[in-house]
């Protein structure tokens, strides 16, 4: 995903870029809770959250900020050990590893990402809404 | 003439319209770690450029970061209520310019047609 775009910004490139990079993050939140409780019989195995880095990326042209994501990383969280010799997953020590997701963590993570993401749709609209005023005043 | 015409309102339009684009910047930032917010001092860049500067020249020396109220863990100084606050109240004063220029026009207009 990192790229670096030579297009000057511009209010709509930049409520754009923002809105992507907020939609990774929510993806990446529900993946997570997708995975939530999902089980594996070595520690490699097992599921890792994903987490987004956002950088900001100044454009000195225009004097505007975007953001973008540079990465989607799993995070270095150890798995949960649990000692269930029963499960068809379990290794020679009957122990099986359950991927560590925080699911009110996740919850609260696609909340601000929503809100964030709504923050940039209601910009955009007065944005354009003032564009349009200026256009048609005669 | 434009400057005769329209006084301040011309130059306030522009730079109204450079501190939308600044605000939505911080607000796209609001969840990148070590973002610093800035803002325009709107009456500083006004006089600057009503005094013969240019639009660059009046924003470059007048855009400063914003003190937050609370710092926050990862360096990011974005309030979002105050951003949201802040691009209200820029986008109203927008109207409100627009039409103060949309007056002076509509004079000139009424002028030209004898009425």
């Amino acid at each position: 995903m990192p790229q670096s775009n030579p297009q000057t910004l511009n209010i709509f490139t930049l409520a754009q870029r923002g809105m992507s990079a907020q939609m990774v993050r929510m993806n990446a939140a529900a993946s997570n809770l997708a995975n939530a409780g999902s089980v594996a019989g070595s520690e490699a195995e097992a599921y890792r959250p994903l987490r987004p880095t956002f950088e900001a990326e100044l454009d000195r042209a225009s004097g505007l900020t975007g953001v973008r994501v540079t990465s989607v990383s799993p995070s270095d969280i150890a798995p949960i050990r649990r000692h269930d010799p029963g499960h068809p997953l379990a290794d020679a020590n009957g122990d099986v590893w359950e991927a560590p997701v925080d699911e009110t963590g996740e919850m609260v993570e696609i909340m601000e990402s929503a809100r964030q993401y709504q923050n940039l749709v209601e910009a955009l609209q007065t944005a354009k809404q003032l564009m349009l005023e200026t256009m048609r005043s005669k | 003439m434009s400057e005769r015409l329209f006084g301040i309102h011309g130059a306030a339009l522009e730079l109204r319209s450079q501190r939308m684009g600044l605000l939505t910047s911080n607000i796209a930032n609001a969840a990148t770690p070590g973002y610093k917010a800035r803002d325009i001092d709107f009456a500083a860049a006004l006089a600057a450029k009503t005094s013969g500067a240019g639009t660059d020249q009046a924003l470059a020396g007048n855009t400063l970061y914003r003190i937050p109220t609370m710092d926050s863990a990862d360096g990011n100084t974005v309030e979002l209520a105050n951003e949201q606050l802040a691009f209200a109240e820029n986008a109203v004063a927008y109207s409100a310019t627009l039409s103060f220029v949309q007056g002076k026009v509509d004079t000139v207009k009424r002028a030209l047609k004898g009425e």
